[in-house]
């Protein structure tokens, strides 16, 4: 890293990163959703003391980029090996990071069961409506209609499915204490999902119950858009279907001041 | 080769110390929580369900983790997460439980971390039934999940010896960095008997320095994974656990022997279907067939240097299963046709008793064995013949 005295310096790496360049494609929120969950662990002071979850899916290698101890689980398990960790060390900070695939399709059952547990975990949920790794197929997440290298005629709700609104589910679950769905399509809103984030690791630091934060974001590639395209897919097209919001805030959460 | 394997003590035979009355299930649970088990996570089904409600009480009175999960594949992930901490870790299932973990169990190897995992076996395939079984030697002993790995596999044919491996899983396990797999049958799980425990460990966290159990400003970060996209890599972490399982293979091979001194037939068997195979070669003995047992204890790695030496000292082998005839084709392995073998086997929740295994010896001591027969051929036309 090139380091160089300044005297006024506004923009820097977070602490919580490596030196490491990212694997994700231009343009995609990936990028962002890293840097604010970095951000947010350096301004809390836990670094040392948290341990990471990857998924399997575009996010895989989200391991070399935090600068914490990390596992990499199995697709969708995420959440059961966080609660593996979680269980045998409560006083360290656990958070997964999980894709739409990974969290809502093949790990359906062990998000869900985390959560009614009331695991004192974190959960970045990055929904892109689509499995990005793979190349772009249809996920439980898929708007109707919407065209995935797996529903080549557009989703057809009658054969394949209706999407899956994570945050509105899991909120019913008395287990969790804070869940809320925000978006990255624009400056405003990447400073909200940023606060959400660090409101979702306050609730584990205060053990407050299961915490996770669903995140609308970009998938310029497999979704055919320049990224400047996409922002306005999502703000246009993704939040009318997932509506921002905070879904379940418990009374200790709500006098978190952050 | 450098070979190392133990004789182990006999817990039929042998006089112990004063005993309580232990049944297997829960003398499992017990074994575990005093080799210094720190985290349980498991889902109930027959037969083993005993040994997730005796740890649910159990761990919870010392303070230690136990989590009743959602499946067993949420039940393994929790095991790869709290084993990734380094901390003493366990999951015990059935036969279609078991099944459903081998994802985990293929993850964990991967991943190089100790675990130790309890099947006790019920018959199958498919939902099949909740009697004893040992239909599961392939799976546990050759694999079962994907990709090439192999565990360490214990198999006890008592409570006491089921408590005894017990504690040794954890220490194989952690010294290793393996998984270590201890395959019983129900009837083992279920049974009472007799049995002495060990002292309570104290829990001690060892100071791995592969564990992610959080900075905590005294190092750099680590990481544990099994995903080595460039294959160079992948096929290094290949060599590197057949390194391991050379080792394990030169030093941890146990196995117990009855009569082997003056045997011309030698029985191989392990578990529950060795304990009755012992009955037979003690009624055998008093009707002067000079017939031996060899119980493997390690049915992985598999006491395959034992029968070697075995070979050019007796007449033939029976091989006896509650399966049909898997660790057969081990000996097979082992034996390379040079003396005869045949094979007698229970499957689907059948336990042979004595007196079919004893029939079976005195068949193979009466009639001329052939080296070139297939035993499981012949095993089996004699089954539909009788059925």
């Amino acid at each position: 890293m090139v380091t160089a005295a300044v005297n006024n310096l506004v923009f820097k790496r977070p602490v919580g990163f490596t030196d490491t360049p990212t694997t994700y494609c231009p343009g995609c929120t990936h990028g962002v959703a890293h840097r604010l969950v970095a951000e947010v662990l350096e301004e809390m002071g836990i670094i040392e003391k948290t341990i990471g979850v990857a998924p399997v899916g575009c996010a895989v290698f989200a391991y070399n980029y935090f600068d914490t101890d990390f596992v990499e689980a199995a697709h969708g398990r995420a959440p059961a090996m966080a609660t593996g960790i979680k269980r045998v060390l409560p006083d360290r900070i656990v958070f997964t990071y999980q894709g739409d695939g990974d969290l809502a399709s093949i790990g359906m059952g062990e998000i869900v069961h985390a959560a009614a547990r009331g695991e004192n975990l974190t959960v970045i949920f990055i929904n892109n409506a689509n499995f990005g790794m793979t190349g772009g197929q249809m996920a439980p997440t898929t708007l109707p209609g919407m065209k995935t290298t797996s529903s080549p005629n557009g989703r057809d709700v009658e054969t394949q499915g209706y999407p899956i609104r994570m945050a509105e589910m899991l909120a019913t679950l008395d287990g969790v204490g804070y869940v809320v769905r925000r978006s990255l399509h624009d400056p405003k809103n990447i400073r909200l999902a940023k606060k959400a984030i660090r409101l979702a690791f306050e609730t584990q630091v205060r053990g407050l119950g299961f915490s996770m934060v669903e995140l609308l974001s970009t998938c310029p590639t497999n979704w055919g858009m320049t990224p400047v395209e996409s922002l306005k897919f999502v703000e246009e097209h993704m939040v009318p279907a997932f509506p921002l919001g905070d879904y379940k805030v418990t009374a200790g959460v709500a006098q978190i001041k952050v | 080769m450098h070979f190392v394997a133990f004789v182990c003590k006999d817990f039929f035979t042998e006089k112990q110390m004063p005993r309580e009355l232990w049944k297997g299930n829960e003398a499992i649970a017990e074994a575990a929580v005093r080799a210094g088990l720190e985290a349980y996570f498991g889902y109930p089904i027959t037969p083993q369900t005993e040994i997730l409600e005796y740890l649910s009480r159990r761990m919870p009175e010392l303070g230690r983790a136990f989590v009743q999960a959602e499946s067993e594949l949420g039940a393994i992930n929790m095991v790869y997460g709290a084993a990734c901490t380094g901390v003493r870790v366990m999951s015990t299932s059935s036969s279609p439980g078991v099944s459903l973990m081998m994802e985990g169990i293929s993850y964990i190897a991967g991943t190089e971390i100790p675990a130790v995992l309890v099947n006790v076996m019920r018959g199958g395939p498919g939902l099949g039934n909740i009697a004893p079984s040992q239909g599961d030697y392939n799976q546990a002993v050759h694999g079962g999940g994907h990709g090439d790995y192999q565990p360490i596999v214990l198999a006890p044919a008592s409570v006491q010896e089921a408590i005894d491996l017990m504690v040794l899983s954890f220490d194989l396990a952690e010294k290793y960095r393996t998984i270590c797999m201890v395959i019983l049958d129900g009837c083992v799980g279920q049974i009472m008997e007799p049995a002495q425990m060990p002292e309570m460990r104290p829990i001690q966290r060892a100071n791995w320095d592969w564990a992610t159990d959080g900075k905590m400003g005294k190092r750099q970060r680590r990481i544990l994974t099994s995903i080595y996209l460039d294959p160079v890599q992948e096929e290094k972490l290949n060599l590197r656990l057949l390194l391991r399982w050379k080792t394990i293979q030169q030093n941890e091979v146990r196995y117990k022997e009855y009569f082997l001194d003056d045997a011309e037939f030698v029985i191989v068997g392990f578990g529950t279907a060795g304990r009755v195979a012992l009955s037979a070669v003690r009624t055998a003995r008093q009707q002067g067939i000079k017939v031996g047992l060899l119980r493997p204890i390690t049915v992985s790695p598999f006491p395959h240097q034992v029968i070697e030496q075995l070979v050019g000292h007796i007449r033939g082998f029976l091989v006896t299963e509650m399966n049909a005839g898997q660790m057969l084709e081990d000996v097979r392995l082992s034996v390379k046709g040079r003396v005869p073998i045949e094979f007698y086997g229970r499957m689907g929740g059948m336990v042979p008793l004595p007196d079919e295994i004893l029939s079976e010896i005195q068949r193979m001591a009466a009639g001329p064995l052939s080296i070139e027969a297939n035993p499981r051929e012949e095993w089996f036309e004699r089954m539909m013949a009788r059925n």
